[in-house]
């Protein structure tokens, strides 16, 4: 039996009815379209699936939708400001951190939640902060190299 | 499926004993979902615990800290008070997982799970923490050590759970450490670990010690003889000898890829004799 669930989305009032075991990543990107987050594991390993839930990073593959009532959902389609980038977004492509990007918004929500929390974090804090996202194309010192760079950034 | 999230510990208690069918606890969900997920176990009922606010707790209260079953490994190891008095709870709890998990997952869940691996496990051990329980049939205390009864198995029955888990107050020279062995130096399973807790005389010698080892028996095992075996002394060369001895006597580990049973063994040892450094260290011994 389907339930009724309401949220935020970035910033927007979202209402949606899902069934009860169904992930939030499900419910994202089968209901509601928003096909950002992607799906490479479904088992909390690869973190391509990350979204920001009231702040904090999870992997929306093990969250279940139906718990997502009441709370503040960030996805990826919410980081840029129409046409303008996030800083991350602008770096990982400077920095050619990304091949196929199918890991790359999970490494963006990964990242801004890191940022949020460290503006200015070493080179293992970026390592140990990302080490739940995985990419089998880039190698992850383009990553770290865009990430810092960004922080740089964002700094001022 | 049904799904519920009650708002009361009573009312989840209340749901859990008159399901019909199997009835799972939801806390961070990182191994429920994935155990879900991989067909491994069906629900008839999901209670998530999560809208019960003293579960989202940490407590100082005078006789230590209770911290409740849906506090996350991110909320301790913001928790300044915590991390002082308890270090090697809270960076085992910080081991677990990625960022992703650690937004999510419970010292609690990591118990109630079984795992003779999990992370956390072997510093409440050491910590002698004790889980409260919530049933049918009221309220009772016990030890973390009788939670676990084997892999993937413990010793709650049907309607109970945990409602949180208490620490004891920290008095004079105190302190605590977990250590684990993996290959890769961030997300991966414990291949053994240990967790040492140690309480100091003004002169610096062990009036207290506990010692829990992981990864090394089907449960997390506390080792009473490896407490004994530096208890009176300052960890000189000898005691901390004595104590790797019985730390490898303790283990009945498996093979697999992950270890052999002869690593193991010997990694138990080094790992309860570094983990007791550190916490004689931080318990103020020189
Ligand atoms: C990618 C990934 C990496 C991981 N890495 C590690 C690691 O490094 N170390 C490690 O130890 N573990 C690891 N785990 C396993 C898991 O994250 C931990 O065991 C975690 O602590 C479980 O907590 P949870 O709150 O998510 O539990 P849940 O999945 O919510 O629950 C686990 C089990 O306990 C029961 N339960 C939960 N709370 C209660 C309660 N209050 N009362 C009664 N029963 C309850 C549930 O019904 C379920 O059976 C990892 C998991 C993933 C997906
Ligand atoms: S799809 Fe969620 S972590 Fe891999
Ligand atoms: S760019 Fe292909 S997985 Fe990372």
């Amino acid at each position: 039996m389907a339930v009724l669930v309401s949220t935020t989305i970035n910033g927007d009032n979202v209402e949606f009815a899902c069934d009860p075991h169904e992930s939030l990543l499900d419910v994202l990107r089968n209901r509601l379209g928003l096909t950002g987050a992607k799906e490479g594991c479904g088992t909390g390993d690869c973190g391509s699936c990350s979204v920001q839930v009231d702040g904090r990073v999870v992997c929306a593959c093990l969250m279940l939708g139906v718990e997502a009532e009441g709370h503040e959902i960030e996805t990826v389609e919410g980081m840029s400001h129409g046409v303008e980038l996030h800083p991350l977004q602008t770096k990982f492509i400077e920095h050619a951190a990304l091949q196929c990007g199918v890991c790359t918004p999970g490494f963006l929500m990964a990242a801004k939640a890191l940022l949020e929390k460290n503006p200015d974090p070493t080179e293992e804090e970026i390592r140990f902060g990302l080490a739940g996202n995985l990419c089998r194309c880039t190698g992850y010192d383009k990553i770290v190299r865009a990430v810092q760079d960004a922080a740089k950034v964002m700094r001022g | 499926m049904q799904y519920e999230a009650p708002e009361t510990t009573k009312a989840a208690v209340g749901l859990l004993a008159k399901a019909k069918g199997s009835a799972y606890v939801l806390a961070g969900g990182s191994d429920l979902l994935v155990r879900m997920k991989g067909g491994f176990v069906e629900p008839d009922l999901v209670v998530d615990i999560k809208r019960i606010k003293p579960m989202r707790e940490i407590r100082k209260t005078a006789s230590g800290f209770t911290i409740g079953a849906a506090v996350s490994c991110a909320e301790m190891n913001e928790n300044k008070a915590l991390i002082k008095a308890w270090p090697g709870v809270v960076e085992a709890a910080g081991l677990i997982g990625s960022k992703q998990v650690q937004s999510r997952c419970t010292v609690v869940g990591n118990l109630c799970n079984s795992s003779p691996a999990a992370d956390s496990v072997p510093a409440l051990f050491a910590a002698g923490a004790r889980a409260v329980i919530q049933g049918p049939r009221g309220k009772r205390k016990v030890a973390v050590e009788d939670i676990p009864v084997g892999p993937g198995k413990n010793a709650l029955k049907k309607g109970e759970l945990i409602e949180a888990i208490e620490l004891p107050a920290r008095k004079g020279k105190s302190g605590d450490a977990y250590l684990r062995f993996i290959p890769r130096s961030e997300m991966d399973i414990a291949v053994v670990s240990a967790g040492v807790s140690l309480t100091l005389d003004a002169k610096g010698v062990i009036k207290d010690a506990r010692v829990a080892l992981g990864a090394v028996a089907p449960t997390v095992v506390l080792v009473k003889a490896a407490a004994k075996a530096i208890v009176g002394t300052k960890l000189d060369g000898t005691a901390l000898e004595k104590l790797g001895e019985a730390a490898s006597a303790a283990c009945s580990p498996i093979d697999d890829k992950r270890g052999t049973v002869e690593f193991r063994t010997k990694v138990a040892a080094v790992l309860a004799r570094r983990a007791a450094e550190i916490a004689y260290k931080r318990a103020g011994g020189k």
